[in-house]
């Protein structure tokens, strides 16, 4: 494998606090130097002037549709749109058909995930046989297999003991639980937010105590069982008070939020645009200030896509009786740089720990640093770069995304992946006599 | 094609005071046509309406099609069961199924809230909103308001009372978006669990119990319970009910003034709303019904394109520009 020179760039690795101009140097799928550096003869030179070069982005929860909804989303297209974001690694969550909860289902995602060639697909297994809250599934099997982290993801663990057991169970492999916070009964029927919206538009809506009661279960469970819970998508100020007041006494909590919880608010559900439709649902503006600042502070440890892609058929009809979802993969980091970076909330360091260095750790991955040795996992992006959102152009088979047709601030340019670069769009890439060619991504 | 309201009635909160003025001041010369011996006017003659009801309903189907018949319209009556939607066509499909029939309007009643705004944005006919799950039912509130003025004139600082099951109720919403506009003083009345949690940010008053509410009101406008609230345990039984929150005469006789009573209807008798108070001398709940139909036929009128100041001649001739020949 030729060598890869990322030169010019600013680098942005936070692991190390580094954020400085300079160069990258990837040899042998592994970080093999950065700064002030020459490149080799024969490596593939790569001009990264005016853009920053970072850790590849880690998506720790999406769907990728296979097996079962291949119509939908393939892991090879959701594997490709992950690239496209500048991700380098995602993590496929279980509800697939059938169930991925037992080691040969985790074995077929990986195949499929290397088949791909593009971000890195890792399985997270069920926490329960055929997600349905009742018997556990073989945790180790599945992590011998290459699960990442166990999850019953949208069918929410009503169960306290299950619950309770999973988190002792999974110490053993030391592996995060994730938990989708939802008190079943509490949010049956909803399809949106509750609160005046709701009331308006005659939909039933889902208190913000739905998801709270199960983030504080889930938090004392931790702090019964030791082991580690992991939340996903938070969505309420409360349940941002409820991690913090955890963390302040030592719990095992970590937690994620997903780029439209921190941008959206339930006022875009007005006019009932399916595509504003997904679950945990867009909440108030104070809940948005409340996730800004926990992503800031870093209450909430990372951020992660949710992403969700449904047939348009499926979104095309009455509000209540569409699926939730939006697709995220290719939006992620415009509609984050857009929403907290420009307005000033966030550092592009903070901005790279949230998405690369922090999910690597605390899912024990490759990646996440720039450091002699690591993974050569990079994303390299436009922090400038002005597009409007085109969902028809997406390499994800989904279009359902709420930002399609607005204009955003920052574009991935680049993505490289154990090595290989994976995704390039309009970068020009100096080849070794140091002629210029315009690579476009076919 | 598109006239003083636009192209399509969603729900009263899209509508100015102006705009909803201007269909009860259009329904009040269309309230005689039915008076007469020969009820029918040409003003819609050559349009040709749907009337899509999805859900079960008599009155407002029925009121639909005198106003749209008295007009002269050419109708057509879909409803769920027995067409190719229980054959599980998509309501996109019905609905671009219904466009490539070159119809001029679709009157449509649906369970999903959304339903007919989903429809407007997808088809260039004139789509009025029927009742759509539990958003809105604009010419229920429409009506509601036209017989309230009917009785008090102008609307401004009177005091009324929606009792019930306002979460579920499309009746409730259009009538608070309706009264507001036009300067009344709104109040809801029912057990919390049948309010929106958010109530108090519609800037309604809200009352407790009903007595409070009777004390309060000039007129109570009395939603229906509906009985499967009941069995998805929103409120005990329908007696506790009628014990705690129904509109009874010993309660009334207690209030200091004449309380106007209203009832969208179907009635539960001995309910929400008792026989002797249904039937009583302040009742003006079968006015609702006949105001029903002139209000429909304002509403067709004007979205057809129909000019409000030629309402009156549109009764005896044409509202379009068409000869006269009745």
């Amino acid at each position: 494998m030729k060598p890869v020179f990322l030169q010019g760039g600013t680098l942005v690795d936070p692991s190390q606090r580094l954020n400085e101009v300079g160069n990258l140097l990837i040899a042998d799928g592994e970080i093999a130097g950065f700064g002030r550096i020459e490149a080799p003869d024969g490596a593939e030179v790569i001009d990264c002037e005016g853009l920053v070069v970072s850790p590849g982005f880690i998506d720790v929860h999406c769907h990728l549709r296979e097996p079962g909804r291949e119509d939908v989303e393939t892991i090879a297209t959701g594997a490709r749109a992950a690239a496209a974001g500048g991700f380098t690694a995602v993590c496929a969550m279980p509800n697939t058909d059938p169930v991925t909860d037992n080691q040969a289902a985790v074995g077929f995602i990986v195949r499929q995930g290397q088949r791909a060639k593009a971000a890195r697909v890792y399985p997270i297994g069920a926490i329960s046989v055929g997600q349905e809250g009742k018997v556990l599934a073989e945790f180790g099997e599945m992590v011998g297999a290459g699960a990442v982290a166990v999850s019953d993801d949208g069918k929410p663990v009503a169960s306290a003991q299950l619950m309770r057991t999973a988190l002792e169970y999974a110490r053993t492999f030391r592996i995060p639980v994730i938990d989708h916070c939802e008190e079943p009964t509490l949010s049956a029927g909803g399809a949106m937010n509750e609160g005046i919206v709701s009331a308006q538009l005659g939909l039933k809506g889902i208190p913000a105590e739905a998801e709270e009661i199960m983030v504080i279960r889930d938090i004392l469970l931790a702090r019964l069982t030791g082991g580690h819970v992991h939340l996903a998508h938070m969505s309420t100020k409360g349940s941002v008070e409820l991690i913090r007041w955890g963390k302040e006494r030592g719990i095992n909590v970590t937690a994620e939020v997903c780029p439209h919880h921190l941008s959206l608010t339930e006022e875009r559900v007005k006019g009932y645009d399916t595509n504003a439709k997904m679950n945990p649902p867009l909440r108030t503006q104070k809940d948005v200030d409340a996730l800004r600042e926990a992503v800031k502070d870093g209450t909430i440890d990372l951020v992660a896509t949710d992403h969700a892609p449904h047939h348009y058929d499926e979104k095309e009809r009455e509000f209540a009786d569409a699926p939730n979802g939006i697709v995220g993969l290719e939006t992620a980091l415009a509609v984050l740089i857009t929403n907290l970076v420009e307005p000033g909330h966030l550092t592009f360091p903070d901005l790279v720990d949230r998405m690369a260095c922090t999910p690597a750790r605390l899912f024990n991955l490759p990646g996440g640093s720039l450091k002699r040795g690591s993974a050569a996992d990079v994303s390299v992006f436009d922090p400038g770069a002005r597009w409007k959102v085109d969902a028809s152009q997406f390499a994800s088979k989904g279009r359902n995304s709420p930002y399609n047709g607005m204009t955003l601030v920052g574009r991935p340019a680049c993505t490289v992946v154990a090595g290989s670069v994976v995704f390039r769009s309009g970068i020009p890439v100096r080849g070794r006599e140091g002629e210029r060619m315009n690579r476009v991504r076919g | 094609m598109t006239g003083t309201l636009g192209k399509d009635l969603l729900g009263l909160e899209e509508l100015t005071g102006e705009q909803i003025r201007l269909i009860l001041d259009t329904a009040e010369p269309f309230k005689e046509i039915s008076e007469r011996a020969i009820k029918k006017v040409p003003a819609l003659r050559g349009s040709t309406i749907v009337n899509l009801f999805f859900e079960n309903s008599t009155r407002t189907r029925i009121s639909f099609e005198f106003a749209e018949k008295r007009l002269s319209a050419d109708t057509v009556n879909v409803s769920a069961s027995g067409s190719s939607v229980s054959k599980g066509e998509t309501l996109v499909d019905t609905a671009r199924n219904l466009e490539a029939m070159r119809i001029d309007m679709v009157v449509i009643r649906h369970s999903a809230s959304g339903a007919a705004k989903f429809l407007a944005d997808r088809i260039q006919s004139n789509v009025i909103n029927a009742g759509d799950g539990t958003h809105e039912h604009p010419t229920q509130g429409l009506l509601d308001i036209l017989t309230l003025r009917d009785k008090f004139g102008d609307l401004k600082g009177r005091r009324i009372c929606i009792c019930g099951d306002i979460l579920h109720s499309r009746v409730a919403r259009s009538n608070i978006w309706g009264l507001t506009k036009l300067g009344a003083e709104v109040a809801v009345c029912g057990p919390r669990s049948l309010l929106p949690n958010a109530i108090d940010e519609f800037g309604v008053r809200i009352f407790d119990r009903i007595e409070e509410a009777i004390e309060w009101a000039e007129a109570l406008n009395v939603l229906r319970l509906q009985f499967e609230r009941m069995t998805a345990g929103y409120i005990p039984s329908a007696r506790e009910y009628n014990r705690v929150f129904g509109v009874t005469r010993e309660r009334l006789d207690r209030a200091r003034r004449d309380i106007l009573i209203l009832h969208p209807g179907p009635m539960n008798r001995g309910v929400e709303i008792d026989s002797d108070v249904a039937d009583g001398p302040h009742s003006v709940i079968l006015a609702q019904v006949t105001n029903g139909v002139a209000v429909r036929m304002a509403v067709l009128y004007l979205l057809a394109g129909g000019k409000p100041e030629l309402a009156e001649a549109a009764k005896g001739g044409s509202g379009r520009g068409r000869e006269d020949r009745e």
